[in-house]
C-alpha cells in the first residue's frame, strides 16, 4: 500500500536483514562498515554506479580509501560550503553511501568563506597545479612499480648477509605491504584534489545551458565541453593503430575471430620479421595505455588488458575490416575541434544579451580549463595506479598460497586489508620462527564461506535506497557524481510501488533511435556473449568496453550521468545510448527486444 | 489609386508593404526575397479592397454600422454580418480590377504551369503580427479557375464581416476604419505532408530548439486541429531529434474532385508512419534557421512538402508568446569570473 508522499521513504536500514547463511561473511566487514541503529534516520542510496556487484571483504577498501579523501577534500580541504563528505556502509556486499549535509546557514556561510580562499586558489592556478598533479601521479606509480617483489627466501640471501643489511626479507612483506596499502589510500587523496572542483565547474556551466536553453541536451553541453585528446580514448586508439599495423605489416590474416590472443602471439612470433615487428608495436602500446582494466576500477577481478589480451584483442578484427574496406581509422581530431568551436559560437549566438554572452564566456572557460582533469585522471587513478595495486596484492595471494594459507591466489581478496595484514604477520612469524604458520588452519575455511556468501548476494536484489527521502537533495557531490536528484528518487519509489510502464527513462547520453535484442550483462565476464547488433544492458558500462562499441546497436545502463566515460565513447561512437537508468537491468529481460532512443533518454520494452 | 497599384507580385513585397498587402502577403513577398522556396502568386492589395467597399458604401454605410455594434450583442452583430457578407458576396467587382485580377491569374497560371491556386486573406490590423485574428480569415485551396478566383477574393473579404471577425474587433474595439483586408492568391502545392514549425520552443520558449508539427495532406488539418500531428523536436544547431512523436494521423485533407478541400481517411499503412523523413526534417530545420536569421526574431512557419519532396513555406510570422516574456537573463557576467560556481558549491536553501 502506497504510503502518502509526504511520508514516504525507503525500508529503514534496520529492516533489511543479512542474508540467512552469510552471517559470517557479513561480519567481516570493519564494525564501522556495518550499519547500526542510528542510520534508520537518514537517507542511504547503493551505490551501483561504482560497486554493481557484491564487494569481497578486501575490494572494500577501494570505498574505504575512495571515502576517506573524498570526505577529506570536501570537509577539511577545499571546505564546501553545503556538504562534508560521504558515510558508506555495507550490506550484503552492497555498498550504500549517504550524503552529509550541511544545512545551518551560519556554517554555511563560515564554510563558504573558507571555499573561497581555497577552491578559488585551485581555478585560478588550475594549469600549474595540474601539471604538478600529474607529476605526483607519475612518481606515485613509479614508486609502486619499483616496490621489491614479494618474496620469502628460505635462507637470506648470500649478498644481504655480506652487505650487512641487517634487516631479514620476512621484514619486507611488511614495508612492501604496508606501502602497497599507503601508496593506494594516497593515489585516493590525489584523486579527489581537483574531481568536486572540476566537476562543479563542468556543472556550472551545464546548469547555465540548461537555463538559457531549457531543452538543450545533456550530450550537447558535453560536447561543448569535452576534450578532444583525452588520455581516456587513447587505448582504443592504439586498438586501431595495431589493426593498422596489423595490415601495415601484412599479418592482418593472423587475426581472425575466435583465435584467442596467446595463439595469435604464438604465430605471429614465428611468422618472421612483419609478425615480431607488429609484437614489438604491441608491447609499446600495452605500457602504459594497456594499463586500463575492463571495469571501473573497483574489483579486483576487473583485470587489465595488459592481464587479459583478450579485450583488446577482440576488437582488432574489426578495425582490420574497416580499414580494408577503406575506413580511416584516424580519429579526426582537428575537424572535431572546429565543430566543437562552432557549436560554442552557434550557441553563443542564440543567447539574447551582451551579458548573458559574457557570462557564458566566462562559464565555458573555467569548463574547459577543468577538463582535462576529470576526463584524464580516471586513466592515471581508477586503471594504471590500481592495477598495480591489485597485482602487488596478488603477490601477496599467491606467496600465501604457496604457504598454504589458500587454496589459490586469488582467495587474498577475500580477507579484508586488515586481516591480510594479521596473515602476513602470521607468515613472517612463522618464517622466523620455523613453526608452521596458522593460517593454513584459519583462513580456507573463511575464504570458502565468503565465496559462498558472495555468490548468495548476487542472487538478491538489494534496495535502491533505504530511510526517508529528503525534501530536497543540495549536495552537489550526490548531484554531480551520482546524478541522484528529489525526482529521479521519485522515479524510483514509483518503481518500488510497481508502477512499472514499458518505458524506462535516464539521461540521454548520445542520440540516436535503435531497435534490437537486449543483451543483459551483470558482469564484465558476460560481454563475450554479445553478438553483433546486440543493445547492451548493463548496470555501468566502462570505456575499456570500447573495442566492443563496433560490435553492438546500442547502450543501456544503470546508473551514469551524461559525462560518464560510457557516454563519451558511445558519442564517439554515433551509438545510440542511454545511462542512468536505475533499473535497466532488472526490468529488461536477456533477449527482449527493445528501442533506445537516445536523444530523448528513453528505453521502450517492445516485448 | 490607379487601378494598376491593385496587384502586387510576391518578388516586389516585403514587411514595409503590409499596410497594402497585409501581414500574410508582406511575409510571403519577405521570403520570396530572402530566397525562401515560397509557392509564387501575388497579392491583391487593399486598395482593391477599398476601391470595392467604396463601391458598396456608396449604396449604404458598411463600416459605420459594424462600428456602432455594442461588443458581446451577439444578435445584432448576427443579423449585421448576415447582411454585410451577403451584400459583399452579391457585388460585382468593378470592370477595371475584373480585367487586372484574371490577367493576373493568368500569369501566374503561365509561370508555374498549372491553373490551381489558393486564394488567402491577409489582413492588416493595428498589430499585424496577432496570429490569432489571422485565423479568423478564410482561406480557399484548389481554386480551378479565374472565375472561381475572383469569386474567393469577395468571399475573403466577406470573411471580414463574419460574425467571428466582427466579435473579435469589437471586443477589442479595433476601428473600422484600420482594418482592410487584401488576398493572396498563389500556385496550389500539392502538400503530400504540411504543417508548421516554430523557431523557439512553444512549451518552454527555448530558442536552441526547432519544433516541428506535421500531418499527411494540406497543412489546413493541422491548423484547423482535426489531426493529431507528428511532432519532432530538434536542435537548432546540432539537428539531434529529441522528441520523435509519431501520432495516429487518422485523416488528411485532399484536394476534392469539384475544387476545395475534403477530409479523407488516411490508409491504415500510412496513419502510424511519419510524414517526414530525416532528411526533410534536416531541410526544414535549415530553412527555419535561414528564415529567423532574416527576420531576427523567432517565427512561427507554415510548411508543405509535395510529392517530390519540394518544401515551400506558405507563411512565416514573429513568434509573440514567449518574446513577450523573455525577462531574466540565465547569468550575467560576473565581476569575479569564478563566482558562477557558487551557484552549484552555494547551495539553494
Amino acid at each position: 500500500m502506497p504510503m502518502p508522499t509526504a511520508q514516504r521513504g525507503f525500508p529503514r536500514p534496520s529492516s533489511l536483514k543479512v542474508v540467512p547463511g552469510t552471517e559470517g561473511a557479513q561480519a567481516a566487514y570493519p564494525y564501522y562498515m556495518q550499519f547500526t541503529d542510528g542510520d534508520d534516520s537518514r537517507f542511504w542510496f547503493y551505490n551501483s554506479m561504482h560497486f554493481p556487484e557484491p564487494m569481497s571483504a578486501f575490494d572494500m577498501v577501494t570505498a574505504e580509501a575512495a571515502y576517506c579523501a573524498l570526505g577529506a577534500a570536501n570537509t577539511r580541504v577545499h571546505c564546501l560550503p553545503t556538504t562534508l563528505g560521504i558515510d558508506y556502509r555495507i550490506l550484503n556486499g552492497r555498498v550504500y553511501i549517504g550524503g552529509n549535509a550541511v544545512t545551518d546557514p551560519a556554517e554555511i556561510a563560515r564554510r563558504t568563506e573558507e571555499f573561497k580562499q581555497r577552491a578559488f586558489y585551485y581555478y585560478e592556478n588550475w594549469e600549474r597545479l595540474y601539471a604538478q598533479w600529474r607529476e605526483k601521479m607519475l612518481a606515485l606509480i613509479r614508486e609502486a612499480r619499483q616496490l621489491p617483489k614479494v618474496d620469502l627466501p628460505e635462507f637470506e640471501p648470500l649478498e644481504h648477509v655480506r652487505a650487512g643489511r641487517g634487516i631479514a626479507s620476512n621484514h619486507y612483506l611488511l614495508e612492501t605491504y604496508q606501502k602497497t596499502l599507503e601508496g593506494y589510500f594516497r593515489m585516493w587523496h590525489h584523486h579527489f584534489e581537483f574531481l568536486l572542483l572540476g566537476y562543479g565547474a563542468y556543472m556550472t556551466f551545464f546548469a547555465f545551458c540548461k537555463k538559457a536553453f531549457p531543452e538543450i541536451s545533456d550530450q550537447t553541453v558535453a560536447r561543448m565541453v569535452a576534450g578532444m585528446d583525452a588520455e581516456i580514448f587513447r587505448p582504443d586508439e592504439e586498438v586501431r593503430r595495431l589493426a593498422r599495423c596489423a595490415v601495415d605489416l601484412g599479418v592482418q590474416g593472423q587475426f581472425t575471430e575466435g583465435r584467442s590472443a596467446a595463439e595469435i602471439m604464438a604465430s605471429l612470433e614465428g611468422a618472421g620479421v612483419p609478425g615480431r615487428r607488429w609484437l614489438d608495436e604491441l608491447a609499446t602500446s600495452r605500457d602504459p595505455w594497456f594499463n586500463i582494466n575492463v571495469g571501473d576500477g573497483f574489483y579486483h577481478y576487473h583485470r587489465s588488458w595488459n592481464d587479459d589480451l583478450s579485450m583488446p584483442f577482440a576488437g582488432i578484427p574489426g578495425y582490420i575490416r574497416l580499414i580494408q574496406a577503406g575506413e580511416s581509422l584516424e580519429r579526426p581530431v582537428e575537424k572535431l575541434q572546429a565543430e566543437r568551436r562552432q557549436l560554442i559560437s552557434d550557441y553563443r549566438e542564440l543567447l539574447r544579451t551582451d551579458e548573458e554572452r559574457g557570462a557564458y564566456d566566462q562559464m565555458i572557460t573555467l569548463a574547459h580549463r577543468v577538463f582535462p582533469y576529470v576526463e584524464g585522471h580516471k586513466f592515471y587513478c581508477e586503471h594504471w595506479y590500481t592495477n598495480l595495486f591489485f597485482n602487488k596484492i596478488r603477490e601477496f595471494g599467491a606467496l600465501l598460497a604457496q604457504h598454504g594459507f589458500f587454496a589459490q591466489t586469488e582467495d587474498v581478496f577475500q580477507l579484508t586489508h586488515f586481516e591480510l595484514e594479521s596473515a602476513i604477520v602470521d607468515l613472517m612469524t612463522s618464517w622466523s620462527t620455523g613453526s608452521p604458520a596458522r593460517g593454513p588452519q584459519h583462513w580456507p575455511a573463511k575464504v570458502a564461506e565468503r565465496r559462498a556468501a558472495i555468490k548468495e548476494w548476487a542472487r538478491h536484489e538489494t534496495a535502491p535506497a533505504l530511510g526517508p527521502v529528503p525534501d530536497i537533495i543540495d549536495d552537489p557531490a550526490i548531484v554531480m557524481l551520482w546524478g541522484i536528484t528529489r525526482e529521479s528518487l521519485d522515479a524510483w519509489l514509483a518503481a518500488e510501488d510497481g508502477n512499472v510502464s514499458h518505458e524506462i527513462r535516464g539521461f540521454a547520453a548520445s542520440s540516436g533511435v535503435v531497435e534490437g535484442p537486449a543483451c543483459v550483462v551483470r558482469s564484465v565476464e558476460e560481454i563475450s556473449r554479445l553478438k553483433p547488433g546486440d543493445i547492451l544492458v548493463c548496470q555501468v558500462t566502462n570505456p575499456t568496453w570500447a573495442p566492443i562499441f563496433q560490435k553492438i546497436a546500442g547502450a543501456v545502463s544503470d546508473i551514469g550521468g551524461s559525462m560518464s566515460h560510457a557516454a563519451i565513447v558511445a558519442r564517439e561512437y554515433g551509438l545510440p545510448a542511454v545511462v542512468g537508468t536505475g533499473s535497466a537491468t532488472s526490468r529488461i529481460k536477456d533477449g527482449q527486444r527493445i528501442r533506445v532512443d537516445g536523444g530523448r533518454g528513453v528505453v521502450t520494452i517492445l516485448q | 489609386m490607379a487601378s494598376g497599384g491593385i496587384i502586387g507580385w510576391f518578388e516586389t513585397l516585403g514587411l514595409g508593404d503590409r499596410a497594402e498587402v497585409g501581414g500574410k502577403g508582406g511575409s510571403l513577398g519577405e521570403l520570396t526575397r530572402a530566397g525562401i522556396a515560397v509557392p509564387p502568386g501575388f497579392v491583391v492589395k487593399t486598395a482593391a479592397f477599398e476601391e470595392f467597399m467604396r463601391a458598396l458604401e456608396s449604396v449604404t454605410p458598411v463600416r459605420a454600422r459594424v462600428a456602432a455594434l455594442r461588443a458581446g450583442a451577439l444578435a445584432a452583430i448576427q443579423e449585421c454580418s448576415n447582411e454585410l457578407r451577403s451584400r459583399v458576396l452579391a457585388t460585382e467587382l468593378p470592370p477595371g480590377m475584373m480585367t487586372e485580377l484574371t490577367a493576373a491569374h493568368a500569369t501566374l497560371c503561365e509561370r508555374v504551369g498549372a491553373r490551381d491556386v489558393a486564394v488567402r486573406s491577409s489582413a492588416t490590423t493595428e498589430d499585424a503580427s496577432d496570429a490569432s485574428f489571422a485565423g479568423l480569415q478564410d482561406t480557399f485551396l484548389w481554386v480551378g479557375d479565374a472565375a472561381a478566383t475572383l469569386d474567393r477574393v469577395r468571399a475573403c473579404w466577406a470573411s471580414l464581416y463574419s460574425v467571428e471577425s466582427i466579435s473579435y474587433r469589437r471586443d477589442r474595439n479595433i476601428a473600422e476604419d484600420d482594418v482592410a483586408m487584401a488576398v493572396v492568391v498563389q500556385s496550389m502545392v500539392d502538400a503530400r505532408a504540411a504543417g508548421v514549425m516554430f523557431t523557439r520552443s512553444p512549451t518552454s520558449g527555448d530558442v536552441s530548439v526547432v519544433t516541428i508539427e506535421g500531418a499527411w495532406g494540406l497543412g489546413s488539418a493541422v491548423v484547423g486541429g482535426e489531426v493529431t500531428p507528428d511532432r519532432w523536436v530538434m536542435g537548432k544547431i546540432t539537428g539531434e531529434i529529441s522528441v520523435r512523436e509519431i501520432s495516429d494521423k487518422h485523416i488528411e485533407h485532399r484536394r476534392a474532385s469539384g475544387g476545395g478541400i475534403e477530409a479523407v481517411a488516411v490508409p491504415e499503412e500510412r496513419r502510424r508512419s511519419p510524414c517526414l523523413s530525416d532528411a526533410e526534417l534536416g531541410e526544414l530545420r535549415q530553412i527555419a534557421r535561414r528564415v529567423e536569421r532574416h527576420y531576427g526574431c523567432a517565427q512561427d512557419i507554415e510548411w508543405a512538402i509535395d510529392a517530390h519532396g519540394a518544401l515551400r513555406l506558405l507563411q512565416s510570422r514573429p513568434e509573440t508568446v514567449w518574446s513577450a516574456k523573455d525577462a531574466q537573463p540565465a547569468a550575467r557576467v560576473a565581476a569575479d569570473p569564478l563566482s558562477h560556481v557558487m551557484s552549484i558549491f552555494g547551495g539553494r536553501r
